[in-house]
């Protein structure tokens, strides 16, 4: 039975929140309701308590009425919980000697009935008001912050991210999985709406970042597990290797001009499968870090011929560029037995010895206080929405195609032509909206595509002068000269249909289509459907979470939304901040957009992440578990069931919970046969008071 | 003058009686001790005598057994106004005992098993028992018989709690020596130690730090290791939840603990508690699994509220 | 006399609105309740929600302890298995509730009373349906009156 510490004097507040809550809920007659239960000796109702008045009214109502308990029945607890927990601390009472009740999300706000919205909000009050009876005066536990920071993910979000915090003094770990910086923006020719070559604009931050004395970058790797808390994560990564090292490698790319395949043979990821590159390679020519990667997957040493050449023919048949799957996989290498190459590329580095076949992937373990992850988005497979003929027809493409395509140090140097590979296009459709704003495949808008397609349209027009068209469902130009820069392009002559294109075909209803690709479509304006021929389609794909997405927030502990995006706190207030502590988000791996907003945002994350470091320290809320010594029989039933291993087996057979482990869920303490573990904050008996209360009437 | 105690028993099966008669020769110091003014199972007071007696002139009343007849809550209510201690001693007194596991039916279920369908029944006229009855001009009376088995808390106030089933007869002599002395402590507790058994059981050593269960065995499945903690041979020890101070003898026995001695002071219903318990040994995370590995526990209400069914939340089976 | 006491019964079960107890876990289930409450979705009132930070700090002895003290329906709340904010809880949750149904199930308390949903921060709608479903299913059961005194009638 619950103990009544003796004189207890509880002060309740049942807030309006203007008409938000009183719009539904009866809060005088709430207020009017909590003044007759037992220990009440002050029961107001009031405008907005979360004001200044109103919290001044708490803080008031303490000193003068001798309040040891306030019950704050407002909005959700995880709004303004550490607002009414100041109030209580500032009017010289223990913050945890607070509860919230939420009477407006979960209440005003959902029902209609204002009776049965009334008696709901009466019946938690009266749970909160014995519940809060039993709370304990609580100190919250200060955790120290290690000042050094990962950030995860090396495209401009983790770019801008790890030079703003590099600048301001602190010690970055950029890791990267890919050879090289630069993620998708590297790809890109020119950026909208100014037409800024892409390259132009990014290599000197990638510079800056191999140049940064407080930046480690480790290119090439992945992060492979991540334990502990804000402030204090320990991370393992894998600096999978290039066989090539990095302190001995001067750059000169010699080696990759003596191997032995003298022409190019595998599929060149970076320019999306349209050109080739060697097992020796460097993904483009202002990489960072400099270094060539030698791909054990298609090197002769590391592999039977046969198998090189049953490669070669798949990078042949394929559009884009086969990503290391199943034949490739670990599984299958014990058949291919290692082949022997003459190993041209040693010769020719010389006297450096950069290169090294015997080298191992190393595994780094490094400490971190936080955390900012900027691992972008995966491009829309195209495949998926087989009516528009990709990997069918030969000459659809994706815009990132196109981005290679038109860009000089591309896989055609700029030469805007077909498959074949020598003809010009005379005509252009360009499709919006693929893989997004789609029932079918993904619902969302991607925020770029109607600018990216605008900017493809001129500068396809630009490299050919052909007849462009573009095919828009609504045409999304928001953005600081958006609007301005679609302007342009409708000066330019490009024209513009509003219809979703049904369909991509080759067959013929009339000559003109003959040897073309023609698009079927209805345009919304004119009121008909139309049937375009054109020489090529471009489609321009929407943005996704990356396919890993699951298995990566797993390993930061993060949560997804629907959509496949990280989750964020907030989506207005906390936009970088994600549910754990510590952890910032940065860029399209929170959700498409454009590259300004990413940088804005990059900065916005490695903002937090100084905010916490400078502090030097966090506070904890203090609902820890604990054993009470005295009366735990060492049965070890709690000891397996802490995912943190915050509990362990003493000599003296008793179990004991380090605090600075613990999270706080209370697994073991349900489980915990005697009941002698409790939770703060989450005690069995404050928890039997609030289900006794919620039921029974007083 | 020489204390008076009084010992009664509800619906119980002696086996307390019996741990009285196990203090062998201590229990003449006892008699030496005290005066006693009621034993039904061994002397022959009746009820006007205690009737006859003034109130609170019984020192201790040591009742044992469930109530499940009016007969039994009578001569509750009667001790506890003549006695000024009154102790539940036993499971069936503390928490119903296993006759409280009768709460699964009630009076029409009972009578009609018993009286009715059990096999070597022969009762064509369907004769139940009935409160009064009419024979050649008399009348014959019976206790009534109550649909739900109670605690003996749940009908009058009861000052201390010994618990077992039945208890060591060390617990009643050391229980009785501290009545005698004056040293009992705050009333309502049970008078044993606070911690569960796995304290004092003898292969507590053997028991890993990270128990998990595959399979869940019974007693008669397996032969069981003599030396080994049983939960890890897959059986239902309910040791980790179950007060201790009976000195492991069921362990020692190389069976399995069935929770007779109650929950300690922080669990409120005893059942819920184990459960929680034996159900996060279970290792999987796979739903069908789960309740696979689960399915090995076949009656998980009689299993986990042997003893304790009519002081769960729950009470009873609602029918 | 038959159809007036059905009739009676039928009319106590429309007016009858079921008192719920929900047990949602604070990082996934607490928080999808205040976006359909944001989102102003609209549902009926019948739950009284008991916050707590994990699925995994349920004990049955709370939800036994609900159905004694009267609530004709018990619901958890909790995260999406592999989605646990702190990685196992739910599964923990998970197993005690395969155990705890059984015995809620045997003790006379019918199907469909007592739920475990797993229901994401993202998902307002989702609670909103569930506690649609769930207390239009519990009103069809009835109320339930645990706690309502039993007159124990020892005559025979």
């Amino acid at each position: 039975m619950p103990e009544r510490n003796g004189a207890v004097r509880v002060g309740v507040y049942v807030c309006h929140c203007g008409s938000n809550i009183a719009g539904i809920v009866d809060c005088k007659e709430v207020a009017e309701y909590a003044a007759g239960l037992i220990h009440v000796v002050v029961s107001r109702d009031y405008k907005y308590m979360c004001s200044d008045p109103g919290q001044d009214l708490i803080r008031n109502d303490i000193q003068e009425h001798k309040l040891n308990r306030i019950v704050v029945a407002a909005c959700s607890p995880h709004l303004h919980e550490h607002t009414f927990r100041v109030a209580t601390a500032n009017g010289g009472l223990n913050p945890y000697y607070m509860t919230m009740v939420n009477i407006r999300e979960q209440d005003s706000w959902v029902h209609t009935d204002r009776q049965a919205a009334t008696e709901k909000a009466s019946d938690l009050v009266r749970a909160a008001i014995r519940r809060v009876v039993l709370q304990r005066p609580l100190e919250k536990a200060r955790v120290p912050i290690d000042p050094n920071v990962l950030v995860v993910g090396g495209g401009i979000a983790g770019i801008h991210a790890a030079l703003t915090l590099a600048n301001a003094g602190k010690h970055v770990y950029l890791v990267e999985r890919e050879a090289t910086i630069g993620g998708h923006m590297a790809m890109f020719d020119k950026t909208f709406p100014t037409l800024d070559c892409a390259a132009c604009i990014l290599t000197p931050k990638m510079s800056a970042v191999k140049a940064h004395p407080n930046i480690t970058l480790w290119a090439y790797s992945d992060v492979e597990k991540v334990d502990g808390y804000v402030g204090n994560y320990k991370v393992r990564v894998r600096r999978r290797t290039r066989y090539i090292r990095e302190d001995l490698c001067a750059g000169c790319q010699e080696c990759i001009e003596a191997c032995v395949y003298k022409q190019p043979k595998f599929a060149d990821e970076f320019n999306q499968g349209l050109g080739k590159r060697r097992p020796i390679y460097l993904p483009f020519p202002q990489a960072i870090p400099q270094t060539p990667v030698i791909d054990r997957d298609t090197c002769i040493e590391f592999n039977e011929p046969r198998k090189i050449r049953w490669l070669t023919s798949l990078s042949q048949g394929a559009f884009s560029a086969p990503r290391g799957q199943c034949c490739l996989s670990p599984h299958f290498a014990r058949l291919w037995k290692s082949g022997k190459c003459k190993k041209t590329c040693l010769e020719a580095c010389g006297d450096r010895h950069a290169i090294d076949f015997k080298l191992q992937d190393q595994l780094e373990e490094i400490k971190v206080g936080t955390i900012i992850l900027a691992t972008g988005f995966q491009p829309f497979d195209a495949k998926r929405i087989p009516y528009y003929g990709y990997g069918h027809y030969p000459n659809v493409y994706t815009s990132l195609e196109i981005e290679r395509l038109v860009n000089a140090s591309g896989p055609a140097a700029g030469e805007v032509v077909l498959r074949d590979g020598k003809t010009v296009p005379k005509s252009i459709g360009i499709i919006h909206c693929v893989g997004s704003r789609d029932e079918n495949t993904n619902r969302w808008c991607s925020r770029v595509c109607c600018m990216y397609s605008l900017k493809l349209a001129h500068l396809l027009k630009e490299h050919t002068g052909a007849d462009i068209f573009n095919f828009y469902i609504d045409m999304r130009t928001p953005g600081k000269s958006f609007e301005e820069f679609y302007q342009r392009l409708l000066s330019e002559g490009v024209h513009f249909i509003r219809g979703k294109v049904a369909e991509v075909t080759d067959w013929v209803f009339d000559p003109s289509e003959e040897g073309k690709l023609t698009l079927r479509v209805e345009d919304t304006l004119l009121g008909v459907v139309r049937r375009i021929p054109v020489d090529m389609v471009v489609l321009s794909v929407g943005m996704e979470g990356h396919q890993d997405a699951q298995d990566v927030r797993r390993l930061f502990n993060i949560t997804c939304s629907t959509e496949g995006f990280f989750q964020e706190r907030h989506p207005k207030l906390a936009p970088v901040n994600t549910f754990t502590d510590g952890i910032f988000l940065a860029g399209c791996c929170q959700g498409p957009k454009d590259i300004p907003d990413t940088v804005a945002q990059a900065g916005a994350a490695a903002a937090e992440a100084l905010a916490l470091i400078c502090a030097g320290y966090v506070e904890q809320e203090p609902n820890c578990a604990y054993v009470i010594e005295e009366e735990c029989s060492g049965c070890k039933t709690c000891i397996p069931l802490c995912p943190y291993s915050a509990i362990s087996f003493r000599e003296d057979n008793r179990a004991e919970v380090n605090p600075v482990l613990c999270k706080g869920c209370g697994t073991c303490v349900a489980a915990c046969p005697s009941g002698s573990l409790q939770q703060r904050m989450f005690e069995d008996d404050e928890l039997f008071e609030e289900i006794e209360g919620v039921l029974v009437h007083a | 003058m020489k204390p008076k105690v009084a010992f009664y028993w509800c619906a119980s099966c002696g086996g307390c009686e019996e741990a009285v008669v196990d203090l062998a020769e201590s229990i003449l110091d006892v008699v030496a001790a005290v005066d006693i003014v009621l034993w039904p199972v061994a002397l022959d007071f009746k009820k006007a005598d205690v009737e006859a007696m003034e109130d609170g002139s019984i020192a201790a009343a040591f009742i044992n057994g469930a109530i499940r007849t009016t007969e039994q809550e009578e001569w509750a209510h009667l001790l506890r106004r003549k006695a000024q201690t009154v102790i539940a001693v036993g499971a069936c007194a503390q928490m119903g005992g296993i006759p409280g596991l009768a709460n699964f039916s009630n009076r029409a279920g009972v009578f009609q098993t018993v009286y009715q369908e059990s096999p070597s029944t022969v009762n064509a006229e369907g004769v139940v028992p009935e409160t009064t009855h009419r024979d050649n001009g008399h009348t014959l009376t019976l206790p009534g018989f109550f649909d739900t088995v109670q605690a003996l808390h749940q009908v009058i106030d009861v000052d201390y709690f010994i618990p077992g089933c039945p208890p060591t007869p060390q617990l009643l002599a050391d229980a009785v020596a501290a009545l005698l002395a004056g040293k009992l402590p705050e009333k309502g507790a049970v008078l044993a130690p606070d911690q569960a058994l796995c304290l004092d059981c003898p292969r507590k050593d053997t028991k890993p730090e990270r128990l998990a269960i595959s399979e869940f065995k019974r007693p008669h499945e397996i032969l069981i290791d003599q030396e080994k903690c049983l939960l890890t041979q897959g059986l239902l020890c309910l040791g980790p939840a179950t007060r201790s101070g009976c000195g492991s003898r069921c362990i020692e026995g190389n069976m399995p603990c069935t929770g007779c001695f109650g929950p300690t002071s922080r669990v409120r219903d005893y059942g819920g508690k184990v459960l929680s318990a034996i159900a996060s040994a279970a290792d999987s995370n796979d739903e069908d699994q789960i309740v696979s590995i689960l399915a090995g526990i076949p009656d998980p209400v009689g299993t986990f509220y042997r003893y304790s069914l009519p002081v769960s939340e729950l009470q009873r089976k609602r029918l | 006399m038959l159809e007036t006491v059905k009739e009676a019964k039928n009319q106590e079960a429309t007016a009858f609105e079921p008192r719920i107890v929900a047990f949602f876990c604070n990082w996934c289930t607490y928080l999808a309740a205040d976006l359909a409450g944001t989102s102003r979705m609209k549902y009926p009132p019948n739950a009284r929600v008991i916050r707590v930070m994990c699925s995994g700090r349920l004990d049955p002895q709370f939800i036994l302890k609900a159905f004694a003290d009267g609530a004709d329906g018990v619901l958890i709340g909790g995260c999406h298995p592999g989605d646990c904010h702190y990685q196992e809880g739910n599964y923990k949750c998970l197993r005690r509730f395969h155990l705890l149904k059984r015995v809620v199930k045997e003790m006379g308390i019918e199907d469909g009373r007592f739920r475990l949903e797993w229901i994401s921060a993202s998902e307002g709608d989702r609670l909103r349906t569930v506690m649609i479903d769930m207390v239009e299913k519990v009103r069809a059961l009835g109320p339930l009156h645990w706690n309502a005194p039993v007159e124990e009638v020892a005559v025979s």
